[in-house]
C-alpha cells in the first residue's frame, strides 16, 4: 500500500467518525462500538469487497453483514462516503421518516440484512454464503461480529454448522474492542484464548490491528478462500477509538451528546484539544 | 417415497429456488438428501442456525423448506424466526413435526401446543395447519408459490372421507354438514382433530342434533365470515383444537365475535394445559378430545344451554371453557 493509498483510507475513516459524531446529538448513537470498526468498514469498502453503488443489487456482488448491529452508524457514513446513499440523508437519523436509527434497516440502499438482536447474522451469512456457491458465484460473505455478541450461544452453533458445511466464502471478523455494553469482557465472560476457540471449532484465524490500514491491507490480502473452511479475522480495536475523551470509557457507550459537546468532539476528532464532557453518561441495555 | 417427498422432488425439479433445511429430522424425507443434493443440507440439531440460514437463503431469491420438530422449531428457534424470516417477510415454509397430540408420548418437552398462538402472534406469518396428507400435500403446493413465511403443522395421517375444496389461504371448508341451513351445532375445528370431529358430528347426528364441521385449514389468515356464519346460524360455536386454550382457535373465534360486536355461545375444547403423555388413543381418551367424548361434552353444554334458558345477548359474547 502506498503513502497515498493509506492516506486516502485515513482520511475516508476520518471523515466516516465524523458522520458518527454527528448522529451522536438529537437522541444520540451507540458512538463506542461504532468507531471502534470504522477502520475496518472502511478498508473492507474501499479496498476488499466487490460491491458499489452500480452493483449494490448484482447477484455476485459481495457482501457485508452487520451481526452487531449497533455499530450501524459507522456503516451509514461509509454508505454515504461510497455513495450507495447520499450524505444529507444521514441527517435523517432517527426521523421516522427515514430508515436510518440505532441498528440495520435493509431498506437503507447498500444495507444487506438487518440486524439488532445479537448472534443472528452469522446464520444468516451462512445462508447467503451457501447461496452463492450453489450458484457458483464467487460471492464472498463478511460478517462483523462484536466480541461481546460472542457471548451468545447462537454465534458459536453457527460456527459449529459452518465448519461442518465448508463454508469457506464466509469470513467472520471480530471487532475485538475488549468491551461489551457495561464492562469490559474479560471481566465478564472472558473469551481468552479467542482464536484458539474459533481453531477448535474447524476455522481458520487471522489476527488484525484493525486501526492500522495497512495491517488490514496485509491481512485480508493474504487471506485464503476455497480452503474448505470458514475463517475469521480477529481485529484488535479500541472502543470510542478516535476520541481520547471517551476512548475505552465503560460509561462511554451509548452517547447523546449536546451539539455544544459533538462540535467540540468534531476538533478533538481534528486533533484539537480534548472535549470537555459534561452530558449525561448512558447505559442502555 | 412418501407424497411429502414426492412432492418437495416435483418442485425442486421444477424450480431451481427450491432448498430444504433439516435440523437433523430425516424420518418423513429419506429419500430427499440424494436425490437434491446440495439444495438438501442438514444443520445437525440447530434450528436457530437453521432459520437464519434459510432467510439468508432466501432474501437471495430460494424458497426454502425448513424442517424440524415442532416444538423446537418454533420455540428454540422463536426469536430467528421473529427477526430474520418475519421481518425480512422471507420466502420460508417451515414445517414442524409431531404438532399438537401426535407428539404422543414424548412429554411436555415436545409438544407444540402453543405453537400456533405465537406463530399467528407474528406479523407477515401465515399458519397452515392441515387435517390430512392430502390438504397439506395441497397447501404445501400453493405455501410454496407465495414468497412469504408460513408455518405448517406437518401432518400425513390417512385422508379423510371428505369433500375437497381447492386449498386458499384464509378459506375454510365444510367438511361435514355443508347442507345443514341452521344446525343445531356448527363445530369449528384443524388439523388432526377434524376427524374426531367429523365422526363426533356422526354420533350426535343419531341423536338428532345437527351439528356442522368446518375445517379452519389455516389459522392465519383465519377466515372471519365462516366463524360469523357459524354464530349467526347455530345455537352453540364449539372450537376443537390440539393445542392450548390461550392463544389458538378459541381466541381467534373470541377475537372475532368481539371485533364484530357478535354474541354466540362458544364452547371450547383444547388443552388447559400441557397434556399427560400415553399412547395417542389414551391421551386423545385422557384428555376428552376423542370422538365419544367431544360428543358428550356438547351434548352437555346444549343442556346447560336449554336449563339455563338464556339466550346470547347481542352485543357481547360469552365463552365458557367447561
Amino acid at each position: 500500500m502506498t503513502v497515498d493509498e493509506r492516506n486516502e483510507l485515513e482520511q475516508a475513516a476520518l471523515r466516516v467518525r465524523q458522520h458518527i459524531v454527528r448522529m451522536s446529538t438529537n437522541g444520540g448513537c451507540f458512538i463506542g462500538a461504532s468507531l471502534s470498526c470504522a477502520d475496518i468498514l472502511v478498508y473492507l469498502y474501499w479496498r476488499f469487497l466487490n460491491i458499489s453503488p452500480m452493483t449494490v443489487n448484482a447477484e455476485d456482488r459481495d457482501v457485508l453483514l452487520l451481526s452487531k448491529g449497533h455499530d450501524v452508524p459507522a456503516l451509514y457514513g461509509v454508505l454515504a462516503e461510497r455513495g450507495f446513499i447520499s450524505k444529507a440523508r444521514l441527517k435523517n437519523h432517527l426521523s421516522v421518516g427515514d430508515h436510518i436509527y440505532w441498528h440495520p434497516n435493509r431498506a437503507v440502499s447498500g444495507v444487506e440484512f438487518h440486524s439488532g438482536s445479537l448472534g443472528h447474522l452469522l446464520s444468516v451469512g451462512m445462508g447467503m454464503a451457501l447461496d452463492a456457491r450453489m450458484k457458483g458465484l464467487p460471492t464472498r460473505v463478511v460478517v462483523i461480529l462484536g466480541d461481546g455478541e460472542l457471548n451468545e450461544g447462537s454465534v458459536w452453533e453457527a460456527g459449529l454448522v459452518a465448519s461442518a458445511l465448508s463454508i469457506d466464502n464466509l469470513v467472520a471478523v471480530v471487532d475485538r474492542n475488549h468491551f461489551q455494553a457495561n464492562i469490559r469482557t474479560e471481566e465478564l465472560v472472558p473469551l481468552e484464548p479467542l482464536a484458539e476457540k474459533f481453531r477448535a471449532f474447524g476455522w481458520d484465524t487471522m489476527h488484525v490491528n484493525g486501526h492500522d490500514m495497512e495491517s488490514l491491507d496485509e491481512c485480508f490480502g493474504a487471506l485464503q478462500l476455497s480452503t474448505g473452511r470458514p475463517t475469521v479475522v480477529i481485529a484488535d480495536t479500541r472502543r470510542g477509538k478516535g476520541l481520547p475523551s471517551i476512548e475505552e470509557r465503560a460509561d462511554r457507550w451509548f452517547c447523546n451528546f449536546s451539539p455544544e459537546e459533538a462540535d467540540a468532539l468534531l476538533d478533538e476528532l481534528a486533533g484539537n484539544s480534548r472535549a470537555t464532557l459534561t452530558s449525561e453518561t448512558l447505559i442502555v441495555r | 417415497m412418501n407424497r411429502y417427498e414426492t412432492l418437495l422432488l416435483d418442485t425442486a425439479s421444477r424450480d431451481e429456488r427450491l432448498v430444504v433445511i433439516t435440523a437433523e429430522n430425516r424420518g418423513h424425507m429419506r429419500t430427499v438428501p440424494p436425490m437434491l443434493g446440495d439444495r438438501f443440507i442438514d444443520v445437525g440439531i440447530a434450528e436457530q442456525t437453521m432459520i437464519g440460514m434459510a432467510a439468508g437463503m432466501a432474501v437471495r431469491g430460494r424458497v426454502v423448506v425448513t424442517h424440524a420438530l415442532a416444538a423446537f422449531l418454533t420455540m428454540r428457534a422463536f426469536e430467528f424466526i421473529r427477526d430474520d424470516v418475519a421481518i425480512a417477510n422471507a420466502s420460508v415454509i417451515m414445517v414442524g413435526m409431531v404438532p399438537g397430540v401426535l407428539s404422543d408420548g414424548n412429554g411436555p418437552t415436545h409438544q407444540a401446543i402453543e405453537d400456533v398462538s405465537i406463530m399467528r402472534g407474528l406479523p407477515n406469518m401465515g399458519v397452515f395447519c392441515p387435517c390430512d396428507e392430502s390438504e397439506f400435500i395441497d397447501g404445501m403446493r400453493v405455501l410454496l408459490e407465495s414468497r412469504r413465511p408460513w408455518y405448517v403443522r406437518y401432518i400425513s395421517t390417512p385422508d379423510l372421507a371428505i369433500d375437497r375444496v381447492a386449498f386458499e389461504p384464509g378459506v375454510a371448508a365444510v367438511v361435514r354438514g355443508e347442507a345443514l341451513h341452521r344446525p343445531n351445532v356448527t363445530i369449528l375445528t384443524y388439523g388432526f382433530l377434524t376427524r374426531q370431529c367429523i365422526e363426533a358430528a356422526e354420533e350426535l347426528g343419531r341423536d338428532d342434533v345437527q351439528v356442522r364441521v368446518v375445517n379452519m385449514r389455516t389459522l392465519k389468515p383465519a377466515d372471519e365470515k365462516a366463524i360469523l356464519h357459524a354464530a349467526a346460524t347455530s345455537e352453540l360455536v364449539v372450537t376443537v383444537e390440539d393445542h392450548l386454550l390461550t392463544g389458538g382457535l378459541a381466541s381467534i373465534v373470541a377475537e372475532t365475535l368481539m371485533v364484530h360486536g357478535k354474541g354466540a355461545h362458544v364452547l371450547t375444547i383444547g388443552f388447559p394445559t400441557w397434556f399427560t403423555p400415553g399412547r395417542l388413543d389414551e391421551v386423545l381418551t385422557n384428555e376428552r378430545i376423542s370422538s365419544s367424548a367431544i360428543a358428550q361434552r356438547i351434548r352437555q353444554r346444549l343442556a346447560d344451554i336449554v336449563h339455563a334458558a338464556v339466550k346470547p345477548p347481542s352485543s357481547t359474547h360469552e365463552v365458557s371453557h367447561d
